[in-house]
């Protein structure tokens, strides 16, 4: 009983807090609704005992990736005021009709997946510790051992990107605090 | 147990856990008064109560009495959040904190901690990597360029010295073997078992990490008042500004609680209850971040950042990888 | 399961304690802001220009750093929970996987972006 009534709620906040994240003309407002959300869906994983996954959730999504997100929006000075004005009517038609329709395909994909009735949710849970930090572990290091270390190459990449793009900017020679 | 006694106990925990950590939060803020005045052949505050112990219910009763009012400069919702948002996650890390052994209450078997999550660690290690959006976002929603300096540099502090903190922890976990914070203790039964002695240098770069990112003396730059006031806290006041502090003082709480748990035992310990045992040693944590306040003079920024890059990191690595492999051996 | 449960009562409970709070200090504290009061403060002058000042970009360079060291550490803590079980083989993977980011942090390193300025 509980377990649904947690559920309920914390699918309604994440979705909640994924709408209202794009409702917003404050970036900053933005990110603070992905943070709710994403602490909702950490909630929901949790219950599918998939519990490496969600505390994965928080600690590189809400705990470094939104934190980078702050900070760009900071360095460039983005507040509400900036996106005033900027809603042109051929725009606005625009991301209506699109959303519209994409509404519409995920409508019709949902359908023919044809999800099943949502009895097994509490079973589901209790089936498999899927998820947890040791079958993630024991997967990770033996099975899909290749691409965990292509990963290592591809944060290389990242890094050198970043250093690449200090760089640039020194060279600019940007003032600065 | 019936479900309903769980949830009675759970409720009932949860509140003591409570009232227990604000009263450890308030008293933290008499502590380290009272410390720093010894230290300094000062005397501290004496006046409120006998010893100055009433001095915390003083300034409570105070703060709650001051005007807040609110600069029009500022992002008021998010201003508004902030105290919030960084008082939460200092409190949250207590629900999975064990502070003593199971006892038997009424036939009832009742474990001394919350939630016994069975990935305490990452649980530990996800609510640190939240800190910083409180201090990030009183900064931003000021308005003011103080804040806005104190914020960024205070974020930018704690996740450059996040990565050394949860590296630490990995040398105890490979170890253990475990992530529950429950199992943790019990492997930390005798004295030289503890997880101090095993992980010496995880310890000494958890100890440091976790100065730093409390932002505490000597890492205490958000604050250097000689060159920006008083940081991210500049333009607050009265409840909210009491917030922050409590925040402050409730994560050096859950530091101190976290570094007994993992390196000093717990609540292990001869012949006092555990419980005592698990007090004693988050005071003495405490005892000495004050005294490293007192010692300290603080860092230069980017002795702060080049030492968190350059030293803890590599260093932070490299006992990680020496763990491992003289556990292979 | 129910231990998680436990957790989200403490964050409501957290949550409606600093909301009592709040309420409480709202009901009792005087409020009198004037103009002068709610200005921005600037050491006792007039504040000039805009609140924000553009900041070192390093900042975000760092924060970059961050994301991407960050997941090495969310990576080693599985590999550090079955390393009993994997033994000598998840060693050496791990240190294959390390060096290539060391790597990554060596070439930061020299090219002086680790460099605070």
């Amino acid at each position: 009983m509980l377990e649904v009534v947690i559920f309920y709620l914390s699918a309604l906040i994440a979705i909640g807090g994924a709408v209202l994240m794009i409702a917003q003309r404050n970036p900053v407002a933005s990110v603070l609704y992905l943070i709710v959300s994403l602490a909702a869906q950490a909630v929901l994983y949790i219950q599918l005992s998939a519990l490496f996954v969600g505390a994965l959730l928080i600690i590189v999504y809400a705990g470094a990736i939104l934190v980078l997100f702050l900070f760009v929006i900071m360095l460039l000075n983005l507040r509400g005021e900036h996106f005033e004005g900027q809603d042109q009517k051929v725009g606005r038609i625009t991301k209506y009709v699109l959303s519209g329709l994409f509404f519409i395909e995920l409508v019709i994909i949902v359908r023919q997946l044809a999800i099943p009735a949502r009895t097994d949710i509490v079973s589901a849970q209790t089936a498999t510790d899927f998820g947890g930090v040791e079958p993630v572990a024991e997967l990770l290091y033996t099975k899909y051992l290749f691409p965990f270390e292509l990963t290592s190459v591809l944060l290389l990449v990242a890094v050198v990107g970043a250093v690449v793009m200090a760089r640039r900017e020194k060279s600019e020679k940007q003032g600065g605090v | 147990m019936t479900l309903t006694a769980l949830a009675i106990t759970a409720m009932i925990k949860v509140i003591v856990i409570i009232s227990v950590a604000l009263l450890g939060v308030a008293y933290s803020t008499y502590l380290e008064r009272r410390l720093l005045g010894i230290l300094q052949h000062r005397i501290g505050p004496i006046y409120a109560g006998p010893y100055g112990l009433l001095q915390p219910i003083a300034d409570a009763v105070k703060l709650i009495f001051k005007e807040d009012f609110i600069p029009d400069n500022v992002e008021r919702v998010t201003y508004t959040l902030a105290p919030v948002i960084m008082f939460i996650p200092a409190l949250l890390t207590f629900a999975v904190i064990p502070v003593g052994d199971t006892i038997t209450i009424m036939g009832h078997e009742i474990e001394l901690v919350i939630s016994d999550l069975n990935i305490g660690i990452l649980y530990v290690f996800a609510i640190t990597s939240l800190g910083v959006y409180g201090i990030v976002l009183a900064g931003w929603s000021s308005g003011s360029k103080y804040s806005l300096l104190g914020g960024i540099r205070s974020s930018a502090q704690m996740i450059s010295y996040e990565i050394a903190y949860g590296l630490s922890i990995i040398g105890v976990v490979l170890l253990a073997g475990t992530l529950s914070l429950q199992e943790l203790v019990a492997q930390q039964e005798s004295f030289f078992s503890w997880y101090v002695f095993r992980q010496p240098v995880a310890f000494i770069l958890f100890v440091v990490c976790a100065v730093a990112e409390t932002n505490r003396a000597p890492f205490d730059l958000p604050e250097a008042e000689a060159e920006l006031v008083a940081g991210y806290l500049t333009e607050y006041s009265s409840m909210k500004y009491a917030m922050f502090f409590m925040g402050e003082y409730a994560n050096m709480l859950a530091v101190s609680s976290v570094a007994t748990t993992i390196f000093l035992g717990g609540w292990q310990g001869p012949f006092l209850p555990p419980v005592l045992w698990f007090v004693i040693k988050v005071f003495l944590c405490m005892c000495v971040y004050i005294w490293i306040r007192a010692t300290l003079p603080r860092f230069r920024y980017d002795q702060l950042m080049n030492f968190g890059w350059k030293v803890l990191f590599p260093l932070a690595l490299l006992n990680t990888m020496v763990t491992a492999l003289i556990k292979v051996l | 399961m129910a231990s998680y449960a436990a957790v989200l009562i403490f964050l409501l409970l957290g949550i409606g304690l600093v909301l009592v709070t709040f309420f409480t200090a709202r009901l009792i504290r005087p409020s009198n802001p004037y103009k002068e009061k709610n200005q921005t403060y600037e050491c006792g002058e007039r504040p000039f220009g805009d609140s924000w000042v553009q900041f070192n970009n390093r900042f975000y360079i760092f924060a970059l750093l961050f994301v991407i060291f960050d997941v090495e550490v969310v990576f080693l803590f599985p590999w550090a929970v079955a390393f009993n079980q994997l033994g000598l083989f998840a060693l050496i993977e791990m240190v294959i996987f390390i060096v290539i980011l060391v790597f990554g942090l060596v070439y930061a390193w020299k090219k002086g972006v680790l460099k605070w300025v």
